[in-house]
């Protein structure tokens, strides 16, 4: 998307995505999940990306959370170039840049709330507390839980400390209240957004609930593999008042 | 037209060919085994068979001093006597012009009525001696190879102390020479031992036995009973010299045949069951943990309407297909192994042909028992996937109950990075499983040492017999009891370091009713160069008036220390003694009895004499010795102790350890199998959280490391567990295995356990290697958009 406006440029962009495609497949069977996005976020912005199954939007995340690769055009983060990134500085990137909270938590089976944070914060230099980061999502008791003896909302506000807790610039979450009913989707997306405010992360959620655009700075709707609207919230909607 | 459900099968086998081809090749190797033992073993068992029954062999023989042919009619007319013939025969001494060794050998006299014959050649080249010539004769196959003689070549022999030429017309093969193996010696020796026939009446004439025999040979009535056979016949023949009749258990090319093959017999009952067992084990945990990743599907299925027995059957079939392939692979691999083991038996045995036998009966039951293993195992998981509420099944497994370890609790608490709580914890939270694994891992190293120890073993054989109890170079048998002072005469021949002077007797040691042929060996009472060890290898003194036996003999005889056996000398006396038994000693070849040569020779009461030299030559002069002694008269015979070592490698060792190779070999196939598998299914099983774990910046080293350690530390369980499991299968072959020819002894060396180590850890590096590709490839987006 073009965002346009000048008095962003001297924000602090954190990624910007210039015409990037994705086709998956070949010749005929190839289908087209990116037909040229444009879209920049910047330092400390919680924007929700919007759209229906198939719009592109996880291809996007992907690509933005270098678990996959744009087929053509730029997608930068900072200074590293994503779209040229070989397998090594995708892995190093993710390992120190990014965050990630998944639609179905993904948390180690075997390994205590506390113990998925620290999995994830062994890698970096200077990482938070692992009781700190759960303490921020309202877990600070919990961190001798396993997964198994947690909620669904239990697991997942566990696997955004998990993806915070090593202080990345971007926090990227695939339909994260998906799996979860209204009223522990809503504890979740408190989470996020305290997250997001207290640590000035850069967060992306995206969602096909239209519901949860009102807590976000800007909500980029896509669809059929472009970007159909963006639009500015002129303030933030606290999440306890949202419902679905 | 193939249902869907068909063509599901076909794709998953495909989809998981590499699991498919593992399992299949544990199969294979087990089934392999079995076929391999059991064609061997019924094919020489059967050849043997035909053999004995289309050549006439014999059952009961007698060796005597000489006995006028009339004689026969009345053995003719004993009761339970079906046929007999009478025979001459005699040692010889040959001289090869190219072979610069002495060869022995023995010539019998070939009857002339063809028809009715006993022990009939089978003429495997030209023709039988002419009964009017007397340089005619027919060598056995084994010596004829040894030498490559060809027909019309000439040998010179020494017969009945009188040197004559001889004419090869033909080379033949008799069920009486299917072992060669020199008197006194218990190895086969093709090229040092000849087996010769010649027409009676020129050989008569050589021996001036005109209308007379020396040997007796014979088969019985059926229903009769050969011991009292045996009984008439020492008493018919006792004033004629007999040595004693005995029966075909106690023939020597019999006996050791019959041993053989015993071993044999041993090996395709015990190696196939231990390996069907332990594959038969691994395919069922296999089975099940391949049936118990489809837990969705069997809950998709069933949410359809289809009933526990189809998705059963289903399974059913995949299960069958791969175990179908297994068997295949193995009931050919096994068939064709089995055939060359034979074969590889065949030359050494000297069958004139190989009488093929397919196991067809036990083939089916291999088959079928694998089938219903391995239903078995896909039967467990596909049982406890159906119980589940489809709604529930389909829902991922419900994150199981972990909690810290005792070993964390214990000592490493705070120490532990992730990745190897991750271990520990799957380890400790399935401990079935984890148990089951290391089980697995120490089957496949149990397969590998119960595959290789042999070789060991054979090597200690070869040390004891060899280095600690024969150190004599050479032995010297004598035609005839010596004064004793022989020694010293042989002592002042050139090259001749040091003499030791023996007597050998033959004798029947009787306990009750047990009976063994064998011979007393008198010692010299500080004998240096023929030793006893214990258990232990150390030499053991033989002393006292006592009779010291081979472990094996003594447990035979079923007497221990302080029992008295009575001895029967087997010279034409007909006399007899008792003695004690004083005590054990350790020998893993051959069997035998121990005294004093002054207490031999008081017990036998009649001199100071020797029949044996037991001497230490200087090495660079050894042939000039073995010439001098060979032209002496006294001089029955020269073994040396080089080609006696020589002989156990060329036969013995040979088809032992090759039997024994074949099985290592597929011991590492089936160790593969397991292990490779098993880091399949935990890939497979683990394949989601290792993903997310690469998404949160674990690079693939680092997500290998939880894979593969789990792995090490199973292997760090297993293989030990597998040595300790291996040495009790061996323990358990070796003793069932013991024969009087030769006991296996129980060793261990850091060789075996190197070696089995070396096969597990290399089938694991080979499994590991594909998990570190598959790792890398691991699609991060596709395992995190999907639920469990």
């Amino acid at each position: 998307m073009d965002n346009g406006d000048e008095r962003d440029d001297e924000r602090d962009i954190v990624f910007r995505a210039r015409g990037v495609t994705r086709v998956f497949g070949e010749g005929e069977l190839a289908v087209q999940a990116l037909r040229g996005v444009d879209m920049d976020l910047h330092a400390g912005e919680l924007v929700v990306l919007l759209g229906a199954s198939g719009s592109g939007k996880s291809t996007l995340l992907n690509i933005l959370g270098g678990l996959d690769t744009a087929s053509a055009g730029e997608v930068r983060y900072r200074d590293l170039d994503l779209s040229r990134a070989g397998e090594r500085q995708l892995t190093d990137y993710r390992r120190h840049h990014v965050g990630f909270v998944f639609q179905f938590y993904n948390l180690i089976a075997s390994l205590t709330a506390a113990e998925n944070v620290l999995v994830a914060t062994e890698l970096v230099a200077e990482p938070m507390p692992a009781r700190e980061a759960l303490a921020l999502v309202g877990l600070a008791e919990r961190g001798h839980s396993f997964p198994g003896q947690l909620s669904g909302g239990e697991q997942q506000r566990v696997a955004i400390a998990r993806a915070i807790a090593k202080r990345p610039a971007v926090l990227l979450c695939d339909e994260p209240t998906g799996a979860l009913d209204s009223h522990t989707g809503i504890k979740v997306l408190q989470a996020l957004a305290q997250v997001n405010e207290r640590l000035g992360t850069a967060t992306v959620i995206i969602t096909h609930n239209a519901s949860i655009a009102d807590m976000a700075d800007r909500v980029i709707t896509l669809s059929d593999g472009r970007v159909s609207e963006v639009r500015e919230n002129t303030s933030r909607a606290d999440p306890a008042s949202l419902s679905w | 037209m193939l249902a869907p459900l068909d063509r599901k099968l076909l794709r998953d086998i495909w989809h998981t060919r590499g699991q498919v081809l593992a399992i299949a090749l544990v199969i294979a190797g087990g089934v392999a085994v079995c076929i391999m033992s059991l064609v061997n073993y019924r094919t020489l068992d059967h050849t043997r068979e035909t053999y004995y029954r289309d050549h006439q062999f014999s059952e009961v023989f007698v060796d005597l001093v000489r006995a006028p042919e009339r004689l026969v009619d009345h053995v003719r007319d004993m009761e339970g006597v079906a046929r007999v013939q009478s025979r001459i025969q005699a040692p010889l001494k040959l001289r090869l012009a190219d072979f610069a060794e002495p060869v022995k050998g023995r010539v019998t006299s070939v009857p002339e009525n063809e028809r009715a014959q006993l022990d009939r050649l089978f003429m495997s080249r030209g023709r039988l001696p002419d009964t009017r010539r007397d340089d005619e004769v027919v060598v056995v196959g084994s010596f004829a190879d040894a030498h490559q003689l060809q027909l019309g070549d000439e040998l010179a022999a020494i017969i009945n102390g009188r040197w004559q030429r001889l004419r090869i017309v033909g080379v033949a093969e008799s069920p009486e020479s299917i072992y060669v193996i020199p008197p006194g010696s218990m190895l086969p020796d093709y090229s040092r031992f000849a087996v010769l026939w010649m027409a009676r009446e020129p050989l008569a004439a050589a021996l001036d036995m005109q209308g007379a025999f020396n040997g007796l040979h014979m088969t019985l009535e059926p229903g009769a009973s050969e011991p009292a056979v045996i009984d008439a016949l020492d008493r018919m023949l006792h004033d004629y010299g007999t040595t004693g009749a005995y029966g075909r258990a106690h023939h020597f090319s019999d006996r050791f045949l019959s041993d053989e093959l015993k071993q044999l017999s041993t090996m395709a009952v015990l190696f196939p069951a231990i390996f069907m067992t332990v594959a038969m084990f691994l395919i069922n945990v296999v089975v099940g943990r391949m049936v118990s990743t489809q837990r969705d599907v069997i809950a998709v299925l069933k949410a359809f309407g289809y009933s526990n027995i189809q998705v059963g059957l289903h399974f059913g079939k995949l299960v069958s297909l791969i175990v179908m392939l297994g068997l295949v692979i193995g009931v050919a691999l096994g068939l064709w192994l089995g055939q060359q083991m034979a074969i590889m038996y065949m030359d050494y045995f000297r069958f004139p042909v190989l009488q093929f036998v397919v196991p067809y009966d036990l083939t089916a039951v291999v088959l079928v028992i694998a089938l219903l293993v391995s239903w078995a195992g896909a039967w467990r998981a596909v049982s406890a996937a159906v119980r589940l509420p489809p709604a529930e099944a389909m829902r991922p497994e419900t994150p199981p109950e972990y909690r810290e370890t005792w070993l964390e609790r214990l000592a490493l608490r705070g120490r532990l990075k992730q990745p190897s709580r991750m271990i520990l914890r799957q380890l400790e939270r399935r401990p079935l499983r984890s148990f089951l694994s290391v089980l697995g891992i120490a089957l496949a190293t149990a397969i590998v040492v119960l595959g290789t120890f042999q070789f060991d073993s054979v090597a200690l054989m070869v040390h004891s017999q060899f280095e600690r109890i024969q150190q004599a170079d050479m032995t010297v048998t004598l035609e005839q009891d010596r004064h004793r002072s022989v020694v010293n005469e042989v002592a002042r021949m050139p090259g001749v370091r040091y003499v030791e002077a023996n007597r050998v007797l033959p004798v029947r040691l009787r306990s009750g009713h047990r009976e063994w042929r064998t011979a007393i060996t008198g010692l010299p009472d500080d004998s240096r160069l023929l030793r006893r060890v214990d258990t232990r290898l150390l030499p053991l003194p033989v002393e006292g008036e006592g009779l010291l036996l081979t472990e094996y003999l003594a447990s035979e005889l079923r007497v221990a220390p302080g029992d008295s056996l009575l001895v029967e000398w087997l010279d034409g006396s007909g006399d007899v003694a008792r003695v004690q038994v004083s005590g054990t000693s350790r020998e893993f070849l051959g069997v035998g009895a121990y005294m004093t040569l002054p207490a031999l020779n008081r017990l036998r009461g009649d001199g100071d004499r020797v029949n044996q030299l037991q001497l230490n030559v200087a090495p660079e002069q050894r042939l000039s010795v073995v010439r001098l002694l060979e032209e002496r008269p006294l001089v029955a015979g020269v073994s040396e102790r080089r080609t006696m070592l020589d002989a156990f490698y060329d036969t013995l060792g040979r088809t032992f350890l090759t039997f024994t190779f074949i099985n290592a070999l597929l011991g590492g196939v089936i160790a593969f199998g397991v292990i490779y598998n098993t880091v399949r299914i935990s890939l497979a099983e683990r394949g989601r959280e290792l993903a997310s774990l690469r998404v949160l910046g674990y690079r693939p080293g680092e997500v290998d490391h939880i894979l593969l350690g789990e792995l090490v530390l199973l292997m760090l369980l297993g293989i030990p567990l597998g040595w300790l499991i291996g040495k009790y299968l061996s323990l358990l072959l070796i003793t069932l295995m013991q024969t009087e020819l030769y006991r296996v002894p129980l060793v261990f060396s850091e060789r075996t356990l190197g070696l089995s180590a070396t096969v597990v850890v290399c089938s694991a590096l080979l499994s590991a290697l594909v998990a570190v590709v598959r790792v890398a490839r691991l699609d991060l987006v596709q395992v995190l958009k999907t639920r469990e």
